[in-house]
């Protein structure tokens, strides 16, 4: 701070100018941020510690009992099991499919073009509408599946606890895959043209430039679309909810559909649902570490 | 020999076209189907016999109607578009142009509402709201809404202001505008195009958001999403799937146009390498 006398008297005063006009244009923003989030946040904390009913409110202080309760809740178990088991469905299928997708459409001619734009397409719907409309396609009443499933004697697509995970699978591959295509798309846009012409030279074969060169390059593009699939995965809700409701016989209940289950539906208890939301983020928050860190570190022996 | 060889190549061609084309249709096929289906007869729906418009109004009858949820779609979303875009327009301008106290801080907490689930947000939502008497109001989920836009729309917006070639803003400077006008006047110009990214991004996103009106909106105040999947479990347990691929197809049309007119303009943008550096 003794270091202002030394500064001329110009530009001492254009700081602080600079101080002020900073603070006045970042202020809707931080009043937004810290009403809306920082507020919720601190919220959730102390609700997940009392016993808050859905109606009735605060009851009073439930610390490590409200926890307790979440963790020895019969779905809980289920739940975590379920969604870690779709998480890795999900970002397996939706990667690997997404890159084989970009490889196949990667050169710019009218026909793949066609093609990008309409394995896009499903991407600009919104994941509850996107929902409904399979709940539709997939109904034995009107979808276009039913004669084939009363062929084959099955009486509903969603009424088995795996047929109504690979049918959200799918759900979630038209609308997702686009998405991770593009993403990666655009890493391989990136890869110069001159390392396969060099490499082509030096006589590699198409599998071993593939091994080589591509998967190497496209490794930030690859992160980034794992890290962004496992996140959107580990949160999945509106296409359970949707479209199989958690069943049957809650076979398909997500952690964070628990959450609502927990507030709105079997304990209508807000101080439940806050624990539980509070062990999903701290969750996703070391998942997330641990995701930063091996990608980080794979990149330090490249 | 030239006759034969391009034979030969529509022989190896064919299976490729084929397979591609299976794959484009396999995308194309559910928002066809939708879209056809809501105008043909269909039993069990309004419309049992011959094509029309039958599952529409059974849309537009339902409880409150088709027009009140749609009303409060665009209110949320044109709402959410404004909050958003206001917010990042001056705190973009702030994180890239002035130091401040807290600046890096402040940076940090807004992109971490990234690695914060909606759910977590929304428990306590349903309490706070009430308390500062923005419970059940779109304002209210507008402003959530565009809570969860920030991440990205600061993000961006920051980047667009720094990517402002200095000299831009250092020539206003000289002329003697005030950081105020040289904003206004010049700047807004230069990140006009991240304007339109945030924008369309915060538009679409609370259009189709599901979670937060689920949690924080009932009655007539639904929004056109929750009503459909409400309405799908209402009619007295039998399901009119008419009606569904009616409101699905109200939903996704202006997503769809959305997409198609700026989908040159982004898809080009990254095929010709604009991202690369």
């Amino acid at each position: 701070m003794k270091k202002v006398g030394t500064v001329p008297a110009r530009r001492m005063n254009f700081a602080a100018k600079s101080r002020r006009a900073g603070l006045a244009y970042v202020s809707p923003l931080t009043v937004v941020v810290l009403v809306f989030f920082v507020v919720p946040i601190l919220l959730v904390f102390y609700m997940s510690g009392t016993d808050w009913k859905l109606l009735g409110g605060n009851k009073g202080w439930n610390f490590p009992e409200n926890y307790a309760d979440v963790l020895d809740n019969r779905m809980f178990w289920p739940a975590v099991g379920f969604t870690v088991k779709y998480t890795v469905i999900a970002t397996v299928l939706l990667i690997g499919l997404g890159l084989g997708l970009a490889l196949l459409v990667q050169e710019s001619s009218r026909w793949k073009g066609l093609l990008r734009t309409a394995i896009l397409l499903p991407a600009a719907t919104g994941l509850a509408s996107a929902s409904l409309l399979f709940y539709a396609l997939y109904s034995p009443q009107v979808g276009p599946l039913k004669g084939a499933l009363s062929k084959i004697g099955v009486a509903s697509i969603l009424g088995s606890p795996d047929g109504a995970l690979w049918a959200t699978v799918f759900l979630i591959l038209w609308r997702y895959v686009g998405f991770y295509m593009l993403l990666l798309l655009v890493g391989l846009q990136g890869i110069g043209t001159e390392l396969y012409e060099a490499a082509r030279v030096d006589g590699a074969k198409t599998l071993s430039i593939f091994t080589h060169i591509t998967l190497p390059l496209l490794r930030p593009a690859l992160a980034l679309s794992t890290i962004m699939c496992v996140t959107g995965s580990l949160l999945a809700f509106d296409q359970f909810y949707i479209l199989t409701k958690g069943g049957p016989d809650g076979s398909t209940m997500t952690v964070v559909q628990l959450v609502y289950n927990l507030a709105f539906e079997s304990k209508r208890s807000l101080g439940m649902a806050a624990a539980l939301s509070v062990v999903a983020l701290l969750a996703l928050i070391v998942v997330n570490i641990v995701q930063l860190r091996a990608l980080r570190g794979g990149d330090d022996e490249a | 020999m030239r006759r034969r060889s391009s034979a030969a190549r529509l022989a190896i061609r064919t299976p490729y076209f084929v397979l591609t084309g299976g794959l484009a249709i396999i995308f194309l096929y559910p928002l066809i189907w939708a879209g056809v289906g809501s105008f043909a007869p269909s039993p069990g729906s309004n419309q049992v016999e011959g094509w029309g418009f039958g599952n529409y109004v059974t849309l537009a009858n339902f409880q409150a109607g088709l027009g009140t949820y749609l009303f409060n779609s665009l209110v949320v979303s044109v709402l959410a578009v404004l909050f958003t875009l206001t917010l990042s327009f001056f705190g973009g301008y702030a994180f890239a142009c002035f130091r401040f106290p807290g600046r890096n801080g402040l940076f940090l907490l807004v992109l971490s509402i990234l690695m914060v689930p909606y759910a977590t947000l929304l428990i306590p939502l349903v309490i706070w709201l009430k308390t500062v008497h923005l419970n059940n109001t779109l304002v209210g989920v507008a402003i959530i809404m565009a809570v969860f836009q920030l991440p990205f729309a600061v993000f961006m917006m920051r980047i667009s202001f720094e990517a402002v070639p200095r000299d831009i803003a250092e020539a206003a400077r000289v002329d003697g505008c005030s950081n105020w006008t040289a904003l206004w006047r010049i700047l807004i110009h230069a990140v006009k195009p991240g304007l339109i990214t945030v924008g369309m991004f915060a538009f679409l996103a609370a259009w189709n958001d599901f979670m937060v009106p689920l949690y924080l909106l009932g009655g007539d105040n639904q929004t056109l999403p929750l009503a459909l999947v409400n309405m799908r479990q209402q009619v007295m347990g039998v399901i009119d799937y008419g009606a569904t691929q009616a409101g699905v197809t109200v939903m996704t049309v202006p997503c769809l146009i959305l997409f198609l007119v700026l989908q040159r303009h982004y898809v080009r943008g990254f095929m010709s390498g604009a991202l690369k550096g």
